[in-house]
């Protein structure tokens, strides 16, 4: 520990410290813009310049590490005089152009210029100009005001991973730019918007729409990946115009991925359904809340009646609150159909059978960056977890052995220990050799399921770390499961082995929950799976759209179209317009109380930081009107609040009662791989839920083009295609053309064609086989 | 340019690898400069696929390589003449001839700095301080060849040289 003293107050910091972290510690603001505390130091705008005693001249306060005994005077004339000439020259350059900055308000410099600038400047001569430059639909440039702090480019560089933005040319002529031709396609990109200290870098479909001091700040929960990011949610005139990052360092830090930024823009979608709609004799009508429940209401009752209650099904999402989901799965029982589904792209009952409990992360978020080694089993990180890649690439920095067994191999930005890449059918039997691998290291008898796997010298690398990160010293080891895993075929035979995994290593083992509300579904005993793989009479769907969130979608698509009665709640017009009779107008997140349970099993509740559009009203209201309707006990509740306590009377000691990774009495049989191509279909990351698929700016990144076919060079060589190709893909009796490209991270006889996209709906199931002829 | 797309020839790649073997296997980093500068050498001047080509081989982000590719000037990021003829117009220099011999040499050329005489021959760059203010005004031909004390009759000479 060290002494220090700052403006007379003595304190004591540990080793290590920075000056201006010090001053920050005690209260004291030292003016800066290039320091950020997730950055590394770069001490080029020169603001925090600070007096020290026996230094000569003025240092920057955030590059200086405390001495012992050292005195800092924040405040003195020379700190004060070395602060304005700094301000001086960091205006000479900068427009005066506040009046129409979007940052105006909300502007580091524009602070800071009121504190440490004159009243008018002593530069006369012509300012520079600089360029805008096209990064992308996301954020939008006004490079002349950019002060050459490089956040931006540190933050691509060490949080995103890949230096998608740098400082060209030198002196007077630097410029941040991206490279020539390329935008800045991260998946947590808007980031840069925040760190920007000035308004050089400004959220483009923000731009223009408000100013900061016309929005009122709400705070809630991002409804899109299993994380649970912390949200402000900023609204005007009863219209959500802007989402910020909540800080929280022990889930999404400070920053948040541009799914959780930028998915609002559908809230205002021109695509909201605002009225609940009926059709009759072929044409939509717009109805009243009664006679569309009553509709419903008798429906039900006459399907139940004459078919019995099992040829109902009912289907939500885990993107919707805990209470829609507890008056869902309620209303599920009370008519008799049993426990509602949750997560159409699971595929395997056997996994929902097996399962002991709600599976979870199995640890704390900020706890999986302090595991020495880590096994990713089945995920694209960085599409499903961009905040936990995020975590993850930190931690390898800092000595993680990050490990991966996966059907492709995406660049991740980061450091790989080792990796296993494999075709999507036979991700159990890699999984089974690192199993009999780490028995083996272990001198344990290995388990008789995976006696015949062929272990490979990296499946054994990757045991062999997982052993020693678990043996070491206060260390851990940890293997995360991800969608890929969760929606695999054989889903439940990766999990067994996985559990094995942990128990033979010694290390945690933990799921990547899908989505905002995975945990929680789980927990109030909902069934994992897709209700709608055999024909139904009568069909609720809550806030699903079943052609992106089933696993096979021509089969889902079949069964509603097939039934009698299809409900559609939704907070959109969507394809339901097609397969339902009746549409009811629910609101999203921003419109209604709720809470969802993370996948560290974390309860976060949030309220409406808006008013329901139109007629569209809380999910919870309308189950707790249908409900009643139907006459079934138990729907009265008042507010939220009543039914999130009928949900979880012991609140978050009872989800923690429930958490479990274990499954019971899975039989693993190994198999060879498929002869023929196998479809490796993800969800690609801008098609997970209602909101992104209807954000505009999203759609138009890079992460949102239109699915191509995706094979490896041998794989393309048998099939006699090249990239640029057209090809015809046929899965069933559906198919499909498509552009060929080649990914070299691609195993063999692996096509990869992502699923819940509108130009892949027709086709089938996410990892079953696919045959391809040249168009 | 017909091979500006195509990857740095073997014998480029092999004086990379040299560079590279200078530092810590994860430092490839570190070898940008060089790599670029043979990639020059090769390509006549560094196009922005060019300059991604060695970043790819390095495997750095290309936005890295072209920060450096655009901070020194020696880099030339487009076509140049036979003869590429920098001033220095820093302050020494400038105080010292250097502003006279470049009006001088841009009359003489009837071409202004970053440009290229018709016949492409001769291009003018202005270039940063080349450690040699004694002997001011410096010239620097094609990067390698420094000229001292270039007077006006100097010039000639040098010019004269080239014919």
């Amino acid at each position: 520990m060290l002494e220090i003293e700052i403006d007379g107050t003595k304190l004591t910091v540990p080793n290590g410290t920075t000056v201006i972290e010090a001053a920050r510690s005690i209260g004291t603001h030292i003016p800066h813009f290039c320091y950020h505390k997730k950055l590394s130091i770069a001490a080029n705008c020169r603001m925090c310049l600070v007096q020290v005693e026996k230094a000569p001249k003025p240092l920057p306060a955030c590059a200086t590490p405390v001495n012992d005994g050292m005195k800092v005077f924040t405040h003195s004339d020379m700190a004060v005089k070395a602060q304005q000439g700094v301000m001086e020259f960091l205006l000479i350059n900068h427009p005066l152009d506040c009046p129409i900055c979007d940052q105006g308000g909300e502007c580091q410099l524009q602070d800071l210029a009121v504190g440490y600038g004159g009243s008018n400047s002593r530069y006369e001569e012509e300012k520079r100009v600089v360029p805008n430059k096209d990064l992308g639909p996301l954020i939008s440039t006004d490079m002349t005001r950019c002060i050459h702090c490089t956040r931006c480019v540190r933050f691509t560089e060490e949080v995103a991973g890949m230096q998608e933005i740098g400082m060209a040319g030198r002196g007077e002529h630097s410029e941040i730019m991206s490279f020539i031709g390329m935008t800045v396609d991260s998946e947590i990109s808007g980031n840069v918007i925040d760190l920007c200290p000035v308004g050089a870098l400004t959220s483009k479909p923000f731009r223009y729409t408000a100013r900061t001091w016309e929005l009122s700040r709400r705070k809630s929960v991002s409804p899109h990946d299993g994380l649970g990011a912390n949200l402000i949610v900023q609204v005007k005139s009863d219209r959500v115009m802007r989402v910020l990052p909540l800080e929280n360092e022990a889930i999404n830090e400070c920053w948040i991925a541009d799914r959780d930024r930028f998915a609002y823009e559908a809230l205002n979608s021109e695509q909201r359904l605002t009225k609940p709609m009926l059709k009759q004799g072929g044409q939509w009508i717009e109805t009243d809340w009664q006679s569309a429940l009553e509709y419903v209401g008798n429906g039900l009752k006459s399907i139940s009646r004459e078919y019995g209650a099992e040829s109902i099904a009912v289907v939500g999402t885990p993107h919707s609150t805990l209470e829609e989901l507890f008056l869902l799965n309620k209303l599920s029982s009370a008519l008799g159909a049993g426990a509602a589904s949750f997560a159409g792209r699971y595929a395997d009952a056997r996994l929902t059978k097996a399962q002991q409990g709600a599976t979870w992360l199995g640890l704390a978020i900020g706890d999986v960056a302090q595991s020495k080694a880590v096994v990713v089993v089945g995920s694209t990180i960085r599409k499903e977890q961009p905040l936990l890649a995020q975590r993850l690439r930190q931690a390898v920095k800092r000595g993680l052995n990050l490990s991966i067994i996966n059907p492709m191999d995406d660049e991740l930005f980061t450091k790989l220990s080792g990796k296993l890449i494999v075709r999507p059918d036979q991700m159990v039997e890699a999984v089974a050799a690192v199993v009999k691998a780490a028995a083996e290291h272990k001198q344990q008898t290995v388990p008789a399921e995976v006696a015949d796997v062929v272990v490979s010298d990296d499946a054994r690398s990757i045991a062999k770390q997982l052993v020693a990160a678990a043996a070491s010293e206060g260390g851990r080891a940890t293997v995360l499961l991800g969608n890929l895993a969760a929606h695999n075929p054989r889903a439940a035979e990766i999990a067994a082995l996985a559990n094995q995994l942990a128990a033979v290593t010694g290390a945690t083992l933990g799921w990547m929950s899908e989505a905002a509300n995975t945990v929680g579904a789980q927990v109030l005993g909902m069934e994992a799976g897709n209700a709608l793989v055999k024909p139904r009479k009568a069909v609720l769907l809550f806030n699903t759209e079943v052609e992106f969130d089933s696993h096979d979608a021509q089969v889902a698509l079949a069964t509603v179209k097939q039934a009698e009665m299809v409900v559609a709640f939704s907070a959109f017009k969507h394809a339901g317009v097609e397969y339902a009779d009746v549409l009811l107008p629910i609101t999203p997140f921003s419109e209604t109380a709720g809470s969802f349970v993370n996948m560290e099993g974390k309860l976060q509740t949030f309220n409406g930081v808006v008013k329901p559009l139109g007629d569209s009203r809380p999910g919870w209201k309308v189950l707790r009107v249908l409900g009643n309707l139907l006459g079934l006990e138990g729907f009265d509740f008042d507010n939220a609040e009543a039914v999130r306590k009928a949900a979880l009377p012991q609140g978050e000691v009872g989800i923690a009662a429930k958490l479990n990774n274990a499954v019971n009495g899975v039989v693993v049989t190994l198999q060879p791989a498929g002869a023929g191509l196998v479809r490796l279909g993800e969800v690609p990351i801008y098609q997970g839920d209602a909101l992104v698929r209807r954000a505009p700016s999203l759609q138009k990144t890079r992460d949102a083009a239109a699915p191509m076919v995706s094979l490896s060079a041998a794989t393309a060589k048998q099939a006699s295609v090249a990239a640029g190709d057209k090809v015809q893909v046929k899965q069933g009796d559906a198919q499909a053309q498509f552009t060929v490209a080649i990914d070299a991270g691609l195993a063999e006889g692996v096509v990869r064609l992502p699923v819940a996209h509108p130009k892949t709906v027709m086709l089938g199931a996410m990892f079953a086989p696919i045959q391809l002829t040249r168009a | 340019m017909s091979d500006l797309n195509s990857g740095l020839s073997p014998d480029s790649l092999a004086q990379i690898d040299r560079e590279v073997a200078k530092y810590p296997a994860e430092q490839k980093r570190s070898a940008v400069m060089s790599a670029l500068r043979i990639a020059q050498v090769e390509k006549g001047w560094l196009s922005a696929d060019t300059i991604k080509l060695v970043a790819d081989y390095l495997g750095i982000a290309p936005m890295a390589a072209h920060e450096v590719a655009t901070f020194y000037n020696m880099y030339d990021r487009s076509p140049v003449g036979k003869y590429k003829l920098t001033v220095c117009t820093n302050l020494p220099c400038a105080l010292s001839g250097g502003a006279e011999a470049g009006e001088y040499l841009q009359k003489k050329l009837g071409i202004h700095y970053n440009e290229t005489t018709a016949d492409g021959k001769f291009t003018l760059k202005e270039g940063e301080c080349m450690g040699a203010c004694g002997y001011a005004p410096v010239l620097l031909v094609n990067n390698h060849t420094m000229c001292n004390h270039m007077t006006p009759d100097a010039i000639d000479r040098k010019l004269a040289e080239f014919n």
